[in-house]
C-alpha cells in the first residue's frame, strides 16, 4: 500500500474493533435464509419491562373502583374463569375502560414520538403543535352548536384533529416540511385554535359549557366497548405503515440531504408518518379527550430509558400506554373512584417532568 | 460513454436561475473537482448530479438513464453524496453512523447481515475510525467527524462518490488528511470521485479533472496541468497571479499577485491598461 500520509493510529485486526464495540449492546439476529435485524438488547429490555408494567398496572386498575376485587380475580376473570357478578363488573365496565387507556397512552406515545422525531425537535409534539387542541375545538364545535351526543363528539373531535393536521401540514410546507418550521407553524396554529376554545366556551350553556369543560381535561370516565373497537382497529391498520416507514425515520435525523443520499424517498416517509401521527393522535383525543403531556413526555422518558438514538417508536408506545394507565390508577386510589380526570394527573405529572427536564439540561449546557 | 454526465441542465431554485444549458462529463475513474468562484454554482451543480436538485430543463444521466426516473435505492447503490452539512443525531455512536451508510442495501427482512457488518469494519479501518467505534460522534474533533462522515458514505459502497466541500472548516493539517484519503479511495479502490473544493491549490494538486465554472457556465474542464494558467485564474477567479510549479508534486501552484503588483481596488483595470 503506497501511502506519504503520517501513519494511522488504527488497531490492527478485529480484535480491536470487537473492544471498542464492548459498550453498544446491539446483537446481530441473523436467520438462515437470509433474514437478518439487529436488536438493541438494552431497548428490548426496556419495552418487555414496560409492558409487563402496563399489563401489572392495569390488572391493578381493574380491581380498583367501588367494588374492589383482587388481582387475583381479576386476571381468573379474564381468562373465564370468575363469578358472575365480577364477570360483569370487569367484562363490561372495567375491562374497556382499561382497554381505552392502554390504547390511547400507546397511541399518544407513539404519535409523540412520531412527531418529535419527524421535527426533529423534542418539543414537537401533538400537544405543543396543537393537534390536540384542534380535536378540542372539533369536539366543542359539536358540543356547543350542536348540542350533540357523545358519538358525534367523537366524530367531530376526528375530525377537528384531521383539519388541524392538514393545515399545519400545508402552513409550513415549503419545498418539503423542515423541523423549526414544523414546530412555528404548530405553535401559531395552537394558539388561534386555543382562543377558538376560548371562544366557543364562553358562547356555550351552562350545561353544556360544563360538559365541554370536563371533555377537555381528558378522562376515561364512563368508556366503554365502542370506544375500544374503532381504537384497535385504527392502531392495527397504522402499525404496519409506521414500521415500514420506521427505517427511513431514523434515517431522516442525519438531515433531509443525507437522507436523500442514502435513498430514503424524505418527502413521502415523512408525509406517511405524520399523517399516521395526525391520525393515531386525533383518535386518541376523539376517544379520551386531550389528555395533557403524554405525547411529549412518553417519548422523551422512553429515550433516556433506552439511551439510544432514533425515534424509539416501539419504547414510546409502550410508555405511554404504562404512563396513561400509571396515572390514572394513582387518581383512583389518591381520590376515588372517577373524581380526578386521568388528564389533571398527567398533566401535573408531565408538567413536572418538563420542569425537571428545563433544569437538568440547562445544568449540562445544552439548553 | 461516461456513467454520470449533466446534458444541457438548466438549474434553478424557485425562479433564480443558477445556471443554463450546462453540460459537464464527468470522467469514469476520475477525481474530478470543481472549482469556481462564491456563487458559481459549483454546490448546485452537485446536487444535480446527485439528483437533490431535479433541473428544470435537461437532464442528469447515470449509466445512460435520467437519473430523476431511477429508483431512489438504486440510485443511492451506485451513488454516494456527502453534503456540506450534515446532522450527528444525539448520542449516535460512531459505529451506528458508519452502519447507517448500509441502508440503500437493506431491508425490512435484511436488516443487519454479515455483509453489512464486514462492510462497516472495513470502511472504518479504511478511514482510520475502527478504534472510535464506540465513542459518541458529538464527542469527536472536526476533522475525525468528517472521518466518520466519510466511512459511512464508504459503507454506502458506491462506485461514484460525490463529495460537496469536505474540506471546509477542517484546519490545514486535517484538509489535507482528508483530501490524502480521498486520493487513496480514487487510487486504490478506482472509485469515481466528485468534490466541490474552495481551495484552487488543492484542487490542482488532487485532481485528475478540474472543472472551472464562473456564472453558471464550464470556463474550462481537464487535467490541472493542462488548464491551469494565470490567464484562466484571472477569467475563473477575477484574481492576477502567477502560476508556478507545485516543488513536491509538479502541479501547478497559483500565487497571487502581491497587493502592489494588483493595484487598488477600482483602480485596477486602469492601472493595468497604463501598464500594458
Amino acid at each position: 500500500m503506497k501511502t506519504t500520509r503520517a501513519p494511522r493510529t488504527t488497531s490492527p485486526g478485529s480484535d480491536g474493533f470487537a473492544a471498542a464495540r464492548a459498550p453498544r449492546t446491539a446483537r446481530a439476529v441473523r436467520v438462515p435464509g437470509g433474514l437478518s435485524f439487529r436488536v438493541d438488547v438494552r431497548a428490548f429490555t426496556v419495552v418487555v419491562l414496560l409492558v409487563v408494567a402496563a399489563l401489572a398496572a392495569s390488572v391493578v386498575l381493574i380491581g380498583t373502583g367501588d367494588f374492589p376485587i383482587p388481582a387475583a380475580d381479576v386476571l381468573k376473570t379474564l381468562v373465564g374463569q370468575g363469578n358472575r357478578g365480577q364477570d360483569f363488573i370487569i367484562r363490561e365496565l372495567r375491562l374497556p375502560r382499561v382497554l381505552v387507556g392502554l390504547l390511547v397512552g400507546a397511541c399518544l406515545g407513539l404519535g409523540g414520538a412520531l412527531f418529535q422525531s419527524v421535527s426533529r425537535n423534542p418539543l414537537g409534539s401533538p400537544d405543543v403543535l396543537g393537534l390536540s387542541q384542534g380535536a378540542s375545538a372539533g369536539a366543542l364545535v359539536v358540543i356547543v352548536l350542536f348540542s350533540g351526543g357523545a358519538t358525534a363528539v367523537t366524530l367531530g373531535a376526528l375530525a377537528g384533529g384531521l383539519v388541524t393536521g392538514l393545515a399545519i401540514y400545508f402552513l409550513a410546507w415549503k419545498q418539503g416540511v423542515h423541523g423549526y418550521r414544523l414546530v412555528l407553524v404548530g405553535i401559531g396554529v395552537n394558539a388561534i385554535v386555543t382562543a377558538v376554545n376560548g371562544y366557543l366556551i364562553t358562547k356555550a350553556d351552562f350545561v353544556d359549557a360544563a360538559r365541554a369543560v370536563v371533555w377537555m381535561t381528558g378522562s376515561l370516565n364512563g368508556r366503554d366497548w365502542t370506544q375500544v373497537w374503532p381504537l384497535l382497529v385504527l392502531f392495527l391498520v397504522l402499525l404496519p405503515v409506521v414500521a415500514g416507514n420506521a427505517r427511513g425515520l431514523r434515517m431522516l435525523e442525519m438531515g433531509d440531504d443525507v437522507s436523500y443520499a442514502l435513498g430514503v424517498r424524505v418527502e413521502r416517509v415523512r408525509l406517511l408518518l405524520m399523517g399516521s401521527a395526525v391520525l393515531l393522535t386525533a383518535a386518541a383525543t376523539a376517544a379520551a379527550g386531550p389528555v395533557a403531556f403524554v405525547a411529549l413526555t412518553a417519548p422523551q422518558l422512553a429515550r433516556r430509558l433506552t439511551r439510544s438514538p432514533g425515534p424509539n417508536l416501539a419504547a414510546s408506545t409502550c410508555m405511554g400506554a404504562a404512563l396513561l394507565v400509571a396515572a390514572d390508577l394513582a387518581s383512583q386510589r389518591a381520590f376515588g373512584a372517577d373524581q380526578l380526570p386521568v388528564g389533571v394527573v398527567t398533566g401535573v405529572l408531565g408538567g413536572i417532568y418538563l420542569l425537571w427536564l428545563l433544569v437538568v439540561e440547562r445544568r449540562k449546557g445544552r439548553v | 460513454m461516461n456513467r454520470l454526465s449533466a446534458d444541457n441542465v438548466t438549474l434553478a431554485y424557485d425562479q433564480r436561475v443558477i445556471a443554463e444549458q450546462l453540460s459537464v462529463q464527468i470522467p469514469d475513474r476520475s477525481f474530478t473537482v470543481i472549482v469556481g468562484p462564491n456563487a458559481c454554482g459549483k454546490s448546485t451543480l452537485l446536487r444535480a448530479l446527485s439528483r437533490m436538485l431535479k433541473p428544470s430543463q435537461g437532464r442528469v444521466l447515470l449509466d445512460g438513464q435520467a437519473i430523476q426516473s431511477l429508483p431512489a435505492k438504486q440510485v443511492a447503490r451506485t451513488l454516494g453524496l456527502l453534503p456540506q452539512s450534515s446532522v450527528a443525531p444525539d448520542g449516535i455512536t460512531v459505529g451506528d453512523l458508519v452502519g447507517r451508510g448500509r441502508y440503500p442495501h437493506q431491508g425490512i427482512l435484511r436488516q443487519w447481515s454479515a455483509e453489512d457488518e464486514r462492510v462497516v469494519r472495513e470502511a472504518m479501518e479504511q478511514t482510520g475510525v475502527a478504534e472510535l467505534a464506540g465513542r459518541y460522534v458529538d464527542e469527536l474533533s472536526g476533522g475525525q467527524r468528517q472521518r466518520v462522515w466519510i466511512a459511512m458514505a464508504l459503507a454506502q459502497q458506491t462506485p461514484l462518490l460525490l463529495l460537496d466541500e469536505p474540506t471546509t472548516y477542517l484546519d490545514i493539517q486535517h484538509q489535507i488528511d482528508v483530501l490524502d484519503l480521498c486520493a487513496e479511495l480514487h487510487e486504490e479502490q478506482g472509485r469515481t470521485l466528485v468534490a466541490v473544493l474552495h481551495d484552487l491549490n488543492h484542487a490542482a494538486r488532487y485532481a485528475t479533472h478540474l472543472i472551472a465554472l464562473r456564472g453558471g457556465k464550464v470556463i474550462a474542464e481537464g487535467a490541472p496541468n493542462d488548464i491551469v494558467t494565470a490567464e484562466l485564474v484571472e477569467e475563473v477567479f477575477n484574481l492576477r497571479c502567477q502560476v508556478i510549479e507545485d516543488p513536491e508534486t509538479g502541479t501547478p501552484l497559483v500565487v497571487p499577485a502581491a497587493r502592489r503588483a494588483r493595484g487598488r481596488g477600482a483602480g485596477r483595470p486602469a492601472a493595468v491598461t497604463e501598464a500594458s
